[in-house]
């Protein structure tokens, strides 16, 4: 019971988040200074998740070495996008250094 | 042919080019949503509620970390305080693509509300932003949706059937596949130094304030990032001017 009404809660706060500026439709109109702002959203909340994934894998031991291989792996991602503009290969590329790393240092 | 079928034409062709367009997402979330299955039965997360979380929430890393909170037997109001503050980012995209979506009807943007993902966002927002002046963008998020739904449902179950007779699924790193997927939608953004300053800043305050509760960090961080931009943005235009 206290399962099912969590995630109904859950279900309910995402929605209601998503669906809010949408319920709004035309009439809500944001001054210039905010649209630009929100240009950097993405960017920001996206990098704010994948960095502490990266170096700090369980929330409190840093894992800044070498040996790391989602370290190894977003960079490869991050290098074969930047090169070729191709989200699967940089998807699949940085997976299977990620991967290859994992299984050349056993980690 | 008629204008009635050339219509159905372009609707269709749109709401395919949005699934297609999705694809790499899809092939990054999978290994994700495997996961998300295959953790729920050790965080004590029945199976019927694993499928629920997915089918009615469908918002992946708020969902992990629901599993997280769930195995540490968090309270109800820590749950959905977490989830609020997670997937408050959702409301930054939809305030984004509002200019878009407000002159739909009701009956549009209710789905296209609930299925607006990091990675449906990433590939609209990218339509909307093309100059052609197509009337049906929106079929095109649509199509982004529904292919975005039912691949995090199908691997969803997947994951709840292989966590049972496959041991340590969760342990062989599939999750990699969301940071992989998150760095290419990311750094082609970065074409701008403001974009790179925004970036940067986000990431220092996500490691630093990594240990506040209920993942308040990355709210720090989004906002540390987004006013890092506008500043650095501001700065950049004068000079641009007296160069050009």
């Amino acid at each position: 019971m206290t399962e099912f009404l969590t995630i109904v809660g859950m279900a309910v706060l995402t929605f209601a988040i998503r669906y809010l500026p949408y319920a709004f439709g035309g009439r809500l109109v944001f001054p210039p200074a905010l649209q630009a702002a929100l240009r950097y959203v993405p960017v920001a909340v996206l990098t704010a998740i994948i960095v502490p994934t990266v170096l700090l894998p369980d929330g409190s031991h840093w894992q800044l070495s070498w040996r790391n291989p989602a370290i190894i792996g977003s960079l490869a991602s991050a290098l074969i996008v930047w090169r070729t503009r191709h989200l699967l290969a940089a998807i699949g590329g940085g997976m299977l250094i990620y991967f290859g790393w994992r299984w050349l240092f056993l980690v | 042919m008629s204008d009635h079928t050339s219509l159905q034409a372009s609707r269709r062709s749109e709401f395919l080019a949005g699934a297609r367009d999705s694809l790499p997402m899809l092939i990054g979330a999978a290994p994700f949503g495997m996961i998300f299955g295959a953790l729920a039965e050790q965080s004590g997360v029945s199976t019927l509620g694993a499928l629920a979380m997915s089918a009615l929430v469908f918002a992946g890393s708020s969902q992990f970390i629901a599993l997280t909170l769930f195995k540490g037997h968090a309270a109800l109001g820590v749950i959905w305080l977490t989830t609020l503050i997670v997937n408050l980012r959702h409301a930054l995209y939809s305030v984004t693509l509002l200019p878009h979506v407000g002159k739909l009807s009701q009956r549009w943007r209710l789905p296209l509300a609930f299925g607006l993902t990091d990675e449906t966002f990433a590939v609209v927002q990218h339509r909307y932003n093309s100059h052609d002046p197509s009337p049906y963008k929106h079929w095109y998020y649509l199509g982004s949706v529904l292919a975005m739904y039912s691949n995090w449902q199908l691997w969803t179950a997947a994951g709840l059937i292989l966590g049972q007779s496959v041991k340590g699924l969760e342990n062989l790193g599939l999750d990699f596949a969301m940071v992989a997927t998150f760095v290419g939608i990311v750094v082609p953004m970065l074409k701008t130094p403001a974009m790179r300053w925004a970036a940067l800043a986000a990431a220092v305050v996500a490691l630093a304030a990594h240990g506040l509760p209920y993942k308040l960090g990355l709210m720090l961080a989004a906002l540390a990032g987004v006013v890092t931009g506008v500043w650095c943005e501001s700065r950049q235009t004068p000079r641009q001017d007296h160069a050009g």
